[in-house]
């Protein structure tokens, strides 16, 4: 058993830290794309219900010092939030009409 | 029947005769020799902004912009005065590009006391005069010439950088941007500092792509999920509130979908949840005054306006208190780098991030679809299919925009066969 990745009360988000906890747009895009709506809809499902708790636990510490827990479950929230829009608006992983067109973020803040 | 006051005239577009209401050619945005035209014409010609005061945050901070349209690649540097200045990054000596890391094809930034020439060594102060030459005594008659970077006019309006290649700009920054555009000056860009940047190489000409960004009209068609998971309707209408033209520069501002308003049922779950979405966060940051500089049509339940400064930025400000930049950047006539900026009040806790985040996302995907559905446009067009096209009220920004590309066109060109220098 490796050491959890995630604060004990989101024990049951573990199984998918490992894939989701990334801490940034370019990773977490590229992990869209190469996941199966299944994958996807069964992390927002776990994810979605979970996601107000976990962002009041977030805010229990100043956004710039975060412990290393809970910096990983903020970058959970923000996979959840990417996810969403496959799951709730396009129920494709691309949103419809793209083409090969791609944009890359290319400077965000941290965290 | 209309849900906003139009002028006079009855229409927008009639408000301004000069636009006239009759088809359009779009022969502008497929023809490689009126790309050919628009590099020296517009883009060696007009002020173009090339970055925030943000990203020259100290002395000796630097950054290179390739200008693909105008041949040339910028060192913009912040001096040790504090003041922004801008040079051809090219040096003195044999013609090298003189800032590039690893790639001389790529943009970059960093910090510097001085630049030094990969090629032969020579330096360069912040001030762009030659501080080094190597060996300098096998040279003949060096002391004749003027060792230093060429420079380029560099203005800086309300945080914007901006330059201008000719050898004498016709007219000042702030007389080039003029009163509506100037209306911006008192907005808060000082204030949102926390950027999202993004960057897309999009197969269509540059103004195919801004068409898109200047009319709202194509939004309840193609953006139908930007409508709510329950309100899908393709055939809702869309009226901006304000059209404004100054210039070759033009706004449209709207009241915006006020997601913050609507009925939880009618949202997606996550806008719910996170508090933000296409017209990004719903809670404003305490910015200790009104937004200031905003809403020139005095809007009645404004949201947002969109300004489109000539030749190829566009300044979203918006009433919860962030702001949007986009510039367009042509590499060919049926290619451009478009370049998309989202800024924030700095956030301080977790679930600020997360409405920033959600709204970071929400621009790429809809940018996703536009540039899917532009490469379509550009494949048309190129069928020449039509040789004109109908613009209705909502597209008199379009209407404009290529009046304006046509009329700075067709100005040096008659400069030019005048005996002007080209």
């Amino acid at each position: 058993m490796t050491a959890s990745l995630l604060p004990p009360e989101f024990a049951d988000l573990e199984p998918f830290a490992a894939s989701w906890c990334l801490p940034s747009e370019p990773e977490r895009w590229a992990r869209r794309l190469t996941s199966t709506m299944a994958e996807m809809q069964a992390f927002y499902d776990a994810c979605f219900p979970r996601a107000e708790d976990a962002i009041r636990y977030c805010d229990a510490f100043p956004l710039h010092e975060l412990p290393e827990e809970a910096a990983r479950l903020l970058d959970l929230l923000s996979s959840l939030a990417l996810v969403s829009y496959p799951v709730e608006v396009w129920r494709q992983p691309l949103p419809i009409d793209t083409g090969a067109a791609r944009i890359d973020r290319i400077a965000e803040p941290r965290p | 029947m209309t849900e906003f006051p139009r002028p006079a005239e009855g229409t927008w577009t009639e408000h301004y005769p000069e636009l006239g209401t009759g088809p359009v050619a779009f022969e502008d945005s497929v023809a490689p020799e009126f790309f050919e035209l628009e590099r020296d014409a517009i883009f060696r010609r007009a002020w173009l902004n090339v970055g925030r005061v943000d990203d020259l945050p100290r002395p000796g901070t630097w950054f290179t912009k390739d200008l693909v349209a105008a041949r040339t690649s910028l060192l913009v540097v912040r001096d040790m005065d504090g003041d922004v200045r801008a040079f051809h990054n090219v040096c003195r000596h044999r013609g090298n590009k003189l800032v590039w890391v690893d790639d001389p094809r790529q943009d970059s930034s960093g910090g510097a006391r001085q630049f030094a020439c990969k090629y032969h060594g020579w330096r360069y102060g912040l001030d762009g005069v030659c501080t080094y030459v190597h060996q300098r005594d096998e040279f003949f008659g060096l002391d004749q010439l003027h060792l230093a970077l060429a420079p380029v006019h560099c203005e800086v309006w309300a945080g914007f950088i901006f330059v201008n290649l000719e050898p004498e700009p016709r007219q000042t920054l702030r007389e080039f941007l003029g009163p509506l555009v100037g209306t911006l000056e008192e907005f808060p860009f000082h204030l949102m500092t926390e950027r999202y940047s993004f960057r897309a190489e999009n197969a269509s000409n540059w103004k195919v792509f801004i068409d898109a960004f200047q009319e709202y009209y194509h939004v309840p068609p193609l953006h139908t999920a930007q409508l709510g998971p329950v309100h899908r309707n393709p055939e809702a209408t869309f009226e901006g509130a304000h059209y404004q033209l100054d210039g070759p520069h033009r706004v449209v501002s709207t009241s915006g979908s006020l997601k913050h308003r609507w009925p939880a049922e009618a949202l997606y779950p996550s806008e719910a949840l996170l508090r933000s979405g296409n017209t990004g966060p719903w809670d404003a940051p305490e910015l200790g005054a009104p937004l200031a500089g905003v809403n020139p049509g005095g809007v009645e339940r404004w949201g947002i306006d969109n300004f489109q400064v000539f030749p190829n930025l566009e300044i979203l400000v918006y009433e919860r208190g962030w702001y949007l930049s986009y510039r367009f950047w042509p590499t060919s006539h049926r290619t451009h780098v478009f370049e998309a900026d989202l800024w924030f009040v700095p956030a301080t806790t977790a679930r600020e991030r997360l409405a920033r985040e959600y709204a970071a996302i929400t621009v790429k995907e809809y940018a996703l679809q536009d540039a899917g559905t532009l490469d379509g446009t550009q494949l048309g067009l190129e069928s020449r299919a039509f040789a004109e096209f109908p613009l209705n009220d909502q597209e008199i920004l379009v209407r404009h925009f290529h009046k304006s590309v046509g009329d700075w066109v067709r100005e040096y060109r008659s400069v030019g066969t005048a005996g002007a220098p080209a």
